[in-house]
Formats: structure tokens, sequence, C-alpha cells
């Protein structure tokens, strides 16, 4: 007998389609078996995280919160991931865009106006795209590899945001607390718009879902980052030079996850100290590829990573779970969705070859 | 030569997911027999040759090995039978050398250095130039196909299956591999050939057998055949001669280069040295020479992906060396390179976004950086019936066409661009007759509409078919221009390998043609 994996000719759309959703339900059903097997209330965990944060609509607001920057985060690395352009450091260029909003809020401390937001909105997104910048600078020159370097500046991006909270960033009137002076009403966005729970980022991400599909799917550019990225000989042959991908999906993906840092900083923190940093950069890679590199996709699976999240804390306190099982659900996932690419592109047989030929024979 | 045959097929079936690949097909191949395999593209063959590998198996049917039912379960199996097969594409490991490769597709373990004199052997009885150190990545197709031949021969094979093995060959060198096909085939090693080109079948093969549509349509004396009779046994109907209207005259110089010279790139890369051609509107200039001599090279410069100083090139009068791809097509320069996948075209873009790939400006598809799917849609939609490309449409992947298909997509998604000049890379490598000739007829008829084309064919009978002049291309230079209709193909295959400005070469040379006439 042997197993092999042939490759499809033409990959079912509705495959690719649905297995999103093979993942997650695999995801739920081997987790509640781990869980089980290790002493905890396997189903009941599985509850926490997936459906109590939908069922109860005082979770929403919580959901929303993460989804709006794990969906723009995921955004601009999709861009990228399109590209096979491998930017694993938008935590960093998160913390940078928060960075850079905070510079632009001590900037303004003592004035008042409807541009203060704008501007510091500004200053993160050109912050998130100047700390991808020398990964794509090293990239094109050096021929660098874009996964070690982007994440490298995850790090110094942690210890750039220690230094500035505890030293020239530091509240004077703090009482010596690591943590930036808190925002001014005019630096602060509100939590909720609308009289929906949902924060402005959560507008904001499915508008710029919107727009990256117009642009990956209807234009010129879009077409060069997938050319780029499926085959780059053929990309040059059609006149896309390869080097303009990887500077432009960087600086993008850098500003978008300068967004997400943004706007978190002035919507959910109003302030930035150690603890600002919060993965969102890593597990929008789980965002991305579980949404299937496509913007609505992404858009949804934001929501349901976002979920796990909230759900993780949820279960921590009912079912006593530790706080990394959220985490473990999500690795899961990526796990999942991952293999389930593989057999959405390729046929999985099993050949009982010679021992059917010799049986049909005898 | 009564005895058993050596291989047998009897009523073998394989169906794919939609297609019927092998209908019941029957084949008899005696000891030391040298058998062809023909059909065109889609026709069943490789299927055929993969089950008798051993790389599929049939659904139904049997496989006779020295007259016993013989279940050929792996390649490795069949390579243990004694069955050696040479690919038409090469499943080669780019980073590795050429020893290396070859030490993986050995089943025995051999030391390196042993395998390497045993190669250094085989290369030199049968006359294969080849370098058993040097890395893949920086071989031409030529050389690669060598490497497959080796790895087959070293087996000391009892049946040697070749698919197109003589697609890169100059015709010295083919003279070359057929007489060690006949060695092989006095010792009684049979030989299974696959080929498109027909005359080489009626010099080589002893019995030859047609497929068409997955089933077995005759076998034949080809000797006793005409190409044409047999490419219509193929085709199942009349095959169309390239017709072109007499004593056309050329127009003005529309394309050439001025002693294009680039550096290598890579370690076994090819310079160009002093490359000049001219080309006029309406005229179709070939450019022959044996794989790995610079062909690759020249079809990059032109193309424009590989810049080079401004002044070397001119369209139409206009200096454009230092333009890139688009640039050069929006002034109506287009390019086919050799390679179908990945390079010419994308497997897993749709057919209409791989015709914007290269139309998107030209015809229009990008207004503001916005791209026009349903542009795109319809003009894919126009080159795949213009061209009767066999897809299900414009939302079809490239990579599920069929190479031929394939081709006949992207010639004439250039084609339709209708430019003013065009430079072509082997456009119908590996392309079955009925497709080939479609795509030569449809060149000329460009040629005729007053384009100035340039087409690199190591298919030295298409560029004799085709062209109106030929240069010989060797190690990155050109030889001196010479009219299709005086050529000798003595010359040319001298040429191909190598002989100008050795002045020992030329009188060598000299003589050679002297015997030959």
């Amino acid at each position: 007998m042997r197993i092999r994996l042939e490759k499809r000719r033409e990959p079912s759309r509705l495959m690719q389609a649905l297995s999103p959703i093979g993942a997650v339900a695999a995801t739920m059903i081997v987790g509640a078996i781990i869980f089980q097997a290790i002493g905890y209330d396997g189903p009941d965990a599985v509850k926490d995280i997936f459906f109590t944060p939908v069922l109860a609509s005082y979770k929403w607001q919580d959901v929303a919160a993460k989804a709006a920057p794990l969906i723009l985060i995921a955004l601009g690395l999709t861009l990228g991931n399109q590209a096979k352009v491998w930017n694993i450091g938008a935590e960093g260029q998160y913390i940078l865009g928060a960075l850079g909003g905070a510079g632009a809020a001590i900037l303004t401390q003592d004035m008042q106006g409807w541009w203060i937001v704008p501007l510091m909105i500004v200053c993160g997104m050109a912050a998130g795209a100047l700390w991808a910048a020398p990964v794509a600078w090293l990239r094109n020159r050096f021929g660098v590899n874009e996964i070690l370097s982007s994440l490298m500046l995850v790090y110094v991006a942690t210890q750039l945001l220690n230094y500035l909270v505890t030293g020239p960033w530091k509240d004077p009137h703090g009482q010596n607390f690591p943590q930036t002076a808190p925002f001014t009403a005019s630096q602060r966005l509100p939590a909720a718009l609308f009289g929906q729970p949902f924060p402005p980022g959560l507008y904001i991400a499915f508008a710029l879902a919107l727009v990256f599909w117009l642009v990956m799917a209807r234009t010129e550019y879009g077409l060069g980052v997938r050319v780029v990225g499926e085959a780059p000989r053929a990309a040059r042959y059609a006149g896309y030079r390869a080097s303009d991908a990887v500077w432009s999906t960087l600086l993008i993906s850098g500003a978008m996850a300068g967004l997400a840092g943004v706007l978190e900083a002035t919507t959910q923190s109003g302030q930035l100290n150690l603890g600002f940093p919060s993965g969102y950069g890593f597990t929008a890679i789980i965002v991305s590829f579980l949404g299937r590199l496509h913007p609505m996709g992404i858009a949804l699976a934001g929501v349901v990573l976002a979920i796990s999240y909230v759900g993780g804390q949820v279960a921590q306190t009912t079912v006593h779970v530790p706080s990394a099982t959220a985490g473990i659900f999500q690795a899961m996932m990526l796990f999942f969705i991952l293999a389930s690419d593989v057999l959405v592109r390729r046929r999985l047989r099993i050949e009982w070859g010679a021992g059917q030929t010799k049986a049909a024979r005898a | 030569m009564d005895g058993k045959p050596r291989l047998q097929l009897r009523g073998v079936t394989k169906r794919f997911p939609g297609v019927l690949a092998n209908d019941n097909v029957s084949l008899v191949v005696r000891p030391g027999e040298i058998h062809a395999l023909l059909g065109e593209n889609g026709a069943g063959k490789s299927t055929l040759v993969k089950m008798i590998y051993g790389v599929l198996h049939p659904d139904s049917g049997d496989i006779l090995w020295d007259g016993e039912p013989t279940p050929i379960d792996n390649p490795r199996s069949a390579r243990k039978l004694g069955i050696g097969m040479v690919f038409q594409h090469f499943s080669l490991f780019e980073a590795l050398t050429v020893l290396e490769n070859i030490a993986l597709g050995v089943d025995a373990k051999i030391p390196q250095n042993l395998l390497e004199a045993e190669i250094r052997r085989v290369l030199d009885l049968y006359g294969l130039k080849l370098d058993p150190r040097r890395i893949v990545s920086t071989l031409s197709v030529g050389e690669r196909q060598r490497i497959e031949i080796v790895r087959a021969l070293l087996l000391n094979p009892k049946l040697l299956i070749m698919d197109e093995p003589t697609s890169v060959l100059t015709p010295q060198e083919v003279e070359q591999l057929f007489e060690t096909l006949r060695k092989l085939s006095a010792q009684g090693c049979s030989i299974l050939y696959i080929s498109h080109k027909l005359h080489e079948i009626i010099a080589l093969c002893e019995t030859a057998t047609i497929l068409r549509a997955g089933r077995f349509v005759a076998e034949c004396d080809p000797r006793r055949e005409t190409s044409r009779s047999m490419a219509e046994l193929m085709i199942g109907g009349n095959l169309k001669e390239i017709s072109r209207t007499p004593g056309r005259a050329f127009g003005a110089e529309k394309f050439a280069t001025r002693a294009l010279s680039l550096p290598k790139i890579g370690d076994f890369g090819m310079a160009l040295k002093e490359v000049s051609f001219s080309v006029r509107a309406g005229e179709i200039l070939g450019v022959a020479g044996v794989a790995g001599n610079g062909q690759n090279e020249l079809m990059e410069a032109l193309s424009g992906e590989v810049a080079s100083p401004d002044q070397m090139i001119l369209l139409e009068g206009k200096t454009i060396g230092r333009l890139g791809p688009t640039q050069r097509r929006a002034l109506g320069l287009s390019a086919v390179p050799e390679e179908r996948n990945g390079h010419a075209a994308v497997a897993d873009l749709t057919l209409a976004l791989n015709g914007a790939l290269t139309a998107r400006r030209r015809m229009g598809f990008v207004t503001g950086g916005l791209l026009s799917l349903s542009l795109a849609r319809a003009y894919a939609g126009k080159v795949i019936s213009t061209f009767t490309v066999k897809a299900l449409g414009p939302h079809s992947t490239a990579g599920s066409l069929s190479g031929g298909n394939l081709q006949k997509f992207i010639m004439g998604r250039e084609i339709l661009q209708e430019p003013s000049a065009i430079a072509v890379s082997q456009p119908t490598w590996g392309v079955d007759a009925g497709a080939a000739a479609a795509i030569r007829q449809a060149l000329v008829d460009l040629a005729a509409r007053g384009c100035a084309i340039l087409v690199i064919s190591q298919d030295l009978d298409e560029l004799l078919e085709l062209c109106d002049s030929l240069v010989v291309i060797n190690l990155g230079s050109l030889s001196r221009v010479m009219k299709v209709g005086e050529a000798s193909i003595e010359e040319i295959g001298l040429l191909m390998g190598g002989v100008h400005g050795d002045p020992q070469a030329t009188v060598e040379m000299t003589e050679a043609l002297q015997h030959a006439h």
C-alpha cells in the first residue's frame, strides 16, 4: 500500500472556500479531545472559547476591539504573502505605529482640534512603514531573508518601547510608572460608535478590506504582486520588478500594522506602557492564512481569531484552563488551514497497487 | 527474432477524472526493435509510457515483459526489469551537480568516484558533452536532457524509452545519437522512441504505433510511409502545409541589434559577443544553434528583461536597449521565451490574467492603474477561439492546459497584439504536429502583415520551413546571415558545432563540406 499526494489540475473553488470552515471545525474537535485528555472539561473549554463570546452580547465590544487590529494587520501581510514576501515582524511595526502616534501626542499635548487624531494616525502609519523599510532594503540590496530581519526588528521595537516609556517619554506626573502621559480628549477616539459596541478601527478595517480587495483583484499593481509571488521570471517578463514588489508590500504592510497600533493606542489603551505589545502582529499571520489570502476572508477570519482571544479569557475563569490556551487553539487553526491547503491542491491517493493486480489475476 | 516480445501491452486502459487517457491500447515491442510511438499531444503517449515505466498503473489490461504478465509497481521495479527512460520534462534538482543528480537516480549505492568514472565512460562512448561536476541550475535545456540520457544508459537497459530526445541536438549530434541507438538495438536492447520529427522516425525506426485520442490507430513500418501519411494518421485528417505568398518583398529594416554585447550573468551564463542582426518588415530570421550557446541571454536582452546599452537594440530606428519589457511592448516589440511554465505564463493564474501579463497595456486593459477583467477575459476568449486553443474558457488556469495548447495560447496572445516586431524562442518545442503547423502558419501570416520576426530554435527543420534567412548562434556570437534556399544543412550543422573564427576548424569544415557534396 502506498499513500501519495497527487497534484490536482484545477483545485476546486468550493473546497478552497470551505477549507477554513473545516479547519476551524477540526480545531474544535481536536482541541476538545486534547484538553479532555489532559484533565480539563474539553467540550466546555471549546464552548467557552468559540461560542460564549458570540452568544453573550456583552462580549461583542471585546471581540470587535480585538478583531480591528487583527484585520488591519492581516490585510497588509496578505499583500506581502501574495508576493511571497514574508513579513513576520508586524508586531514590531504595530509597536512603532503606537510610538509614532504617542510621539505626535506628546508634541500636541497642549493643543486641541480635530486634526490631532488624524495627525497621530499619519505618524503611526509612517512609523510602521519606516520600521519595515530596512527589511525591504536589506532584502533587495543584499538578499537578506525578510523573515529573519523583520522578526528581529520586533525585539528592537520592544526595547525601543521599553526605553521610551521608562525614559524620555515617561509621564512626568505618573508617579514613576513606566508609561506615557494619558492622551488628552483631542488625542482619543471613542471605543464605540453610532450606538453600536464597535470601535472606529473596525469600520476602518472593513472599509480597507474592500480597498485591498479592489487593489488585489482589479488593479495592474495587484496582478503584479501575485505574479511576482507565483513566478518571478514571468513577472520580469511581464515588466514587473520583484524589488518594487518587495518595497511596496513591506511598506504597505508596515503602514497597516502601524495603523493598527496607533488606533489601539488612541482607542483602547489611551497611553503607552510596557504591556502594550499584544501579539496581534503574530496572530495576524494566522488571520491572513485562515482568510485564504482574500480580504473578505480576512475580515471574517479576524473576527474568528478575536473570538478565540476573548473566549480564551472566558475559559480561563470558567474551566480554569491556562492562559496559553487561546494560543494553542490559534496555532492549531493555522496548522489545520495549512494542512487543508495541501489537500485542496492535491489529492490523497491510497494505492493498493501490486496487491490489487495480483489478486485480480489470481 | 521469432521469440517472445520484449514488451507487450494488451488492452491497456487508463482513466483520469473526466478523461479516458488510454482506451484499450495494445502494443508489441520485440527485442532489439526500435519502435516509434506517435501521436498528437493528448493522444495518450505520455500516459502509456508512464504505465510502462511504473509511474502510473493501468485500470485494466496487462503488461507483459518477455512474455510474462508483469505488474510494474514503480519506476524502481521498472528499472530492475531493465527499463530505462528519458523523460521529456526533466526531474532534476537545480541546486545539485550533474553527478549528484545521477547518483540520486541510481538505485544501487555506488561510490561517487566510481560513478563519475562510469558516467565519463558513457559520455565518451556516446559522444555526449557534459561536465559531471557542474550545477544543474547553470545548464541549458539541452545539457539537462543529456543528464537524463546518461542516467538511463548507465543502467544498461533492455528497453530504453526516449521521449523527444533529439529536439536539442545538432544534426550531427542527432546522427551520433542514432548511431548509439542502432548500436544498442544491435545488442538486443529495444527502444521505444517518441518524437514529433517524422523524418527521424523514418530514418531510425522499424515499427511505429500511432495513437489518436487515447486509442490505437495503426501500426506501420515508417520506412514505407511518408512524413505526411503518418502525420495524417496522427491527426486523423489532412495536414495543412504552410502557405505563403511567393515572391514577397521585404520592407525597410524594423528590428535590429548593433554589436550587442553583454557580460555573462552567473558562473555558467553565456556572454553575448557583438551580436548584430537586422530583420526587415515581413522577414523571418531564424537563429539556429545548440542549446546553451547564448539563446536565452539573447532572448532576455531582446525582451527587455535584461537591459543593454541603449544604442545596441533598434526598433523601427529607435534605440530601445535600456527600455524595460513594458515600454518595449508599448512600442510594438513582443517576445516569447522558450519556457512556457513560469516564464511566458503563470500556471496558477487564469488565461484571462495570463493574457493580461503582456497585453494589458497594449490592448488597453489598464486605465489609471485599474485592470479591466472583462476586457482581459474577452481578449483571452478571442485568443482561444482564433487559435483553437483547447481550454474550457478564459477562467481556466494556464496549468490546466496541455503544453501545445498553452503554447498556442501564448503565441496567440502575442500575435493578436499585432506587434511590429517579435522575438520567439522555440515556438513549437514539445508541441504536436497539428499545433506546430498552426503556430508556424500564424507566424508566416504575421510576417505577411509586415511584422519583423526573429525565431530562435534548435529545430533546424522548423527554421528551414519557416524562415527567409538564417544565422547560427554559437558561444554567444552569430555567424554570417544565410538565405534559407542557399544554406546547406552540413554547413549550418558545422557552424552549430562551433567552428567559425578557428582557422583549423574552418579547414576541417571545408573538407567535411567537400566530402559531403
